[in-house]
């Protein structure tokens, strides 16, 4: 009887969403224009690694995100959303900064508040950087050297200032002798000694050991001058204090945040920022679908978090306005990894039974499929950073001859791993994810043809760091496969790779090397990768890097993911950017009318 | 009189600090016995252990359960100073607790979100009322007509209806399709227009679901206070029926409608989560649902104590008004 209730109430459910999603199909289809003219979209993949538009910009007007989610935090050494490091060029400068142009150029660093590329000295130990001229406040004071000392140094006060990136910290204290300027007893404050400022418009940075990604560690956001007398500490991320061409005007969390013009900032001093729009609003909504038709309706220009519009969004837009979406390569790997601490995957041969076992086109499609969830995944390397080969790099012909699964192969594996019959484990999923759990789903459907019975454990997605991140309790719980996915933090396979294959970065909480790889190769390259200055043999050690991983079997590639993005119709000098994982590049978005 | 509002208020004390402290339990302490490490979940992707043991001694996550709680109580009377690191972050009386993922004060973002939540379940409430009594006197009145089958119908619909339906349904038809509302929130200080607006769609939504129940719980209660012996007294008297209705069958119906008013207020107050979420309203409902998301437990928390203080209120009055119309109730 029961049963029978629940199935009645499931169909009407069903109807009741299919009722729905019709009606909103049908009524977003009256609205926009796509005729591909001035008024109208650029076209399908338009913006995609190339710019659109361009010609039609002009000065003024607002320029309307909208989003689902706001940002961990605002504060430039706090925040570590891609969209907020994306949207924070808006308002924070740093020294070197990405280029504002389309695709594999963009992720190219530029001098921003720095006059060049920096002086490197000592065998790739000191770095010296010259500011420019005219750089301000939005008090109109000038930036100097300092400030982008201090805010730097904001980084290691991770007992008040935690949740950013923190490789600043790392590479320039790596023994963490400094405790970060709250506790600083010198007079200015400024008593961290891997930074010289020997006058305002110098800035030196002394290293213990080369690191050869240390420009990409200075464009981060968290390297953004702060100004000392208007840091708010915790408080700063509710009103940063604007280097860059905007300002905030007002901000509620969750709510909305409206920039406005940051008088004081001159176009003179900045060679990257076109500063376009007069106004720059965000309004959070709790409702992806009501959103999604906001979008479609032209009352917002784009999605803030650039994750991809909601499933029935994104039917609506595919079918009546394709030509204002893009389609692209995100810089994610979706994946599942085997901790080596659960039983049977200390055996390599019982995780390629996995491997093999999976049936990749399904896992796919549960994704989202070849546009909405992206390509099949072949290795664990990002197609966006330096060094990939994307699926021409396929050891275990995921997308070709297995892609369907191998079920002789993953039963030969089984009988390698001393488990002919198979094996019982039980595959860790968050809860808060959807598309995640319907990836789990089709792995234990496909894994059950191959003897190998998986249960599926839901857990708190919020919690993903005490829960999956402890290695004592993934061990507890019995998790021999991970679903999750990994984008880097910049494009090089130290900022994607480190956290999760270095030994180093195994840790007792918050850990992200679920695989609990400890490989002396592995571990040597990234040695040698982080020394090495010269960018081909750069890309050799990534290539290499990851052809280990994948040889070691600890994880299973699902996609390359892909996103489908919307852009309105208003918007001019629209392109993604590999340098924010295929998001639109947000600093210089400008609208075809300045109303 | 007073000794009873005494032991109303009493009671009432006592059930908001069993709320409290059930409410720590499962945000604070269960976790903990499951294994679950609260404080790293609240720094980033690159976990510094010393930011993870900072967090837990910023949130006292390692402090007693019954200290906890203490500085919790203490806090709403004479504030709180959270100290961490460098920092010192105040929160003023009343503290009901501080976000350490937004940095703010639970209060005063409360407060601000109050009004919207109010605003939307008084405008439902009036409408509901108005309709949903009507429709139920009027379907008593004339039992068995077409009108009181037709309204018991939609009555029907609107209580199987879910409001993700009914709102996304009324957002198709009349925002995105035929573009009549906009359904878009707009403070009552920008533009009072935009407000009633914003508000129509929610109001009408929520007040659907309501109005039925009211129609087919007035529509019950009519009709069996119809049935009551003092109204055929009435009747036989040869008072007009207007009046019977007006002065001796309303009252009575009216009764178990206020207790129900009164409930459905209180829950309402403390966050109408699914209407907020489907018309991206900024209110109380929005607010949780976001901490839920984000495992931003004192603000949960912050909101689970209003909801409590907003039904105990409500029931507090129900109760007082019982009092005040039944004396037999004050003796009980």
């Amino acid at each position: 009887m029961t049963t029978q209730r629940t199935s009645g109430r499931r169909k009407q459910a069903l109807a009741a969403a299919a009722v729905v999603a019709g009606l909103l199909t049908t009524a977003a289809c009256g609205g926009g224009k796509d005729d591909g003219g001035e008024n109208g979209a650029a076209g399908f993949n338009a913006a995609n690694n190339k710019v659109a538009q361009a010609s039609l910009v002009k000065k003024g007007g607002e320029l309307k995100f909208a989003s689902t989610q706001d940002a961990d935090s605002w504060d430039t050494t706090r925040g570590y959303y891609g969209f907020m490091w994306n949207f924070s060029r808006y308002y924070s400068r740093q020294l070197l900064t990405y280029k504002a142009a389309p695709g594999a150029a963009g992720a190219e660093l530029t001098p921003d508040l720095a006059t060049d590329m920096g002086q490197v000295s000592d065998g790739g130990k000191t770095y010296t950087f010259h500011l420019r001229d005219g750089i301000t406040w939005e008090d109109g004071k000038p930036i100097t050297s300092k400030d982008i000392k201090y805010g730097i140094e904001r980084v290691w006060a991770q007992d008040v200032l935690s949740g950013g990136p923190i490789y600043l910290k790392d590479v320039l204290d790596p023994k963490g002798t400094y405790k970060g300027p709250y506790k600083d007893t010198s007079k200015d404050h400024l008593g961290l000694k891997a930074i010289d400022t020997p006058d305002d418009k110098t800035i030196v940075f002394h290293l213990p050991k080369p690191n050869s990604d240390f420009l990409q560690f200075v464009a981060l956001t968290s390297a953004s001058p702060v100004r000392q007398d208007k840091d708010t500490k915790s408080q700063y991320g509710l009103h940063p204090f604007s280097s860059g061409p905007y300002k905030f005007q007002s901000y509620s969390p969750g709510k909305s945040l409206v920039l406005v013009r940051n008088p004081n900032w001159k176009a003179s001093s900045d060679p990257v920022r076109k500063a376009y729009p007069d106004r720059i609003s965000i309004k959070f909504f709790t409702n992806a679908n009501d959103m999604d038709q906001r979008l479609l309706a032209g009352d917002y220009d784009l999605d803030l978090a650039q994750t991809g519009m909601s499933p029935q969004g994104r039917t609506t837009a595919l079918k009546s306005h394709k030509a204002n979406l893009d389609n692209p390569v995100s810089g994610y790997i979706r994946y599942a990894v085997f901790p080596q601490s659960v039983k049977p995957f200390d055996n390599i041969h019982c995780r390629k039974a996995v491997i093999y076992g999976a049936d990749h086109v399904s896992l796919q499609t549960a994704r989202g499929g070849p546009v909405a969830g992206g390509d099949i995944g072949t290795n664990m390397l990002p197609p966006s950073v330096p060094g990939a080969e994307g699926q021409s790099y396929d050891p275990y012909e995921i997308a070709g001859a297995n892609k369907n699964g191998n079920v002789a192969k993953a039963k030969e594996e089984l009988k390698a791993c001393g488990k002919p019959n198979g094996f019982s484990t039980t595959i860790a999923v968050r809860n808060n994810k959807p598309v995640e759990v319907a990836t789990a789903e089709s792995l234990q459907a496909s894994l059950k043809k191959v003897g190998i019975n998986a249960q599926i454990d839901q857990y708190d997605g919020s919690q993903t760091a005490g829960i999956i991140g402890s290695p004592s309790n993934v061990k507890k719980k019995g998790y021999g496969i991970i679903i999750m996915g990994w984008g880097p933090d910049f494009p090089s396979v130290q900022g994607y790779g480190m956290p999760l294959w270095d030994s180093k970065y195994i840790l007792q909480s918050g850990n992200n090397n679920y695989g609990l790889i400890k490989d002396k190769t592995i571990d040597g390259l990234f040695d040698q990768f982080v020394t090495t200055l010269d960018e081909s043999k750069k890309k050799q050690i990534a290539t290499e890097i990851n052809h280990k991983v994948m040889e070691g079997g600890w994880y299973l590639p699902f996609t390359f993911e892909k996103f489908i993005n919307w852009r309105s119709s208003r918007l001019a000098n629209v392109y993604t950017s590999n340098s924010y994982n295929g998001m639109y590049d947000f600093v210089n978005l400008g609208l075809k009318s300045s109303k | 009189m007073l000794a009873y509002l005494i032991r109303r208020l009493f009671a009432a004390a006592v059930m908001l600090v069993v709320v409290i402290l059930a409410v720590f339990c499962i945000f604070f302490v269960f976790p903990k016995w499951a294994g679950v490490d609260i404080a790293s979940s609240f720094v980033g992707k690159q976990a510094d252990p010393a930011a993870v043991e900072a967090v837990r001694a910023k949130l006292g996550l390692d402090d007693p359960v019954y200290s906890q709680v203490w500085e919790f109580f203490k806090g709403i009377f004479v504030g709180r100073t959270y100290v961490g690191g460098g920092d010192v972050t105040h929160c003023a009386a009343p503290c009901f607790g501080y976000s350490f993922r937004t940095e703010q004060a639970v209060w005063p973002v409360l407060t601000d979100r109050f009004p919207v939540t109010l605003g939307l379940a008084l405008g439902a409430a009036v409408l509901w009322l108005v309709f949903g009594v009507a429709a139920g006197v009027l379907s008593a009145l004339k039992r068995g007509s077409l009108w009181d089958r037709g309204a018991m119908v939609v009555a029907l619909a609107g209580v199987s209806l879910p409001i993700y339906f009914t709102g996304l349904l009324s957002l198709a038809i009349f925002a995105y399709g035929l573009g009549w509302i906009d359904g878009q929130y707009v403070p009552i200080g920008d533009s009072f227009s935009g407000w009633l607006g914003g508000m129509l769609l929610p109001w009408i939504t929520l007040a659907f679901l309501y109005a039925a129940m009211y129609a087919r719980i007035t529509r019950a209660t009519m009709l069996e206070v119809l049935g009551e012996d003092y109204i055929r007294t009435a009747r036989a008297k040869g008072l007009k029926e207007q009046v019977v209705i007006r002065k001796h069958a309303m009252r009575s119906t009216l009764t178990p409608i206020l207790t129900m008013l009164g409930m459905d207020l209180g829950a309402l107050i403390g966050g109408a989560i699914l209407t907020e979420t489907t018309f991206s309203l900024p209110g109380l409902g929005q607010k949780v649902l976001d901490a839920i998301k984000n495992q931003d437990l004192p603000f949960i928390l912050g909101v689970t104590l209003i909801t409590s203080l907003a039904v105990l209120i409500a029931n507090l009055v129900v109760d007082i008004l019982y009092a005040v119309i039944d004396p037999r109730v004050r003796l009980a």
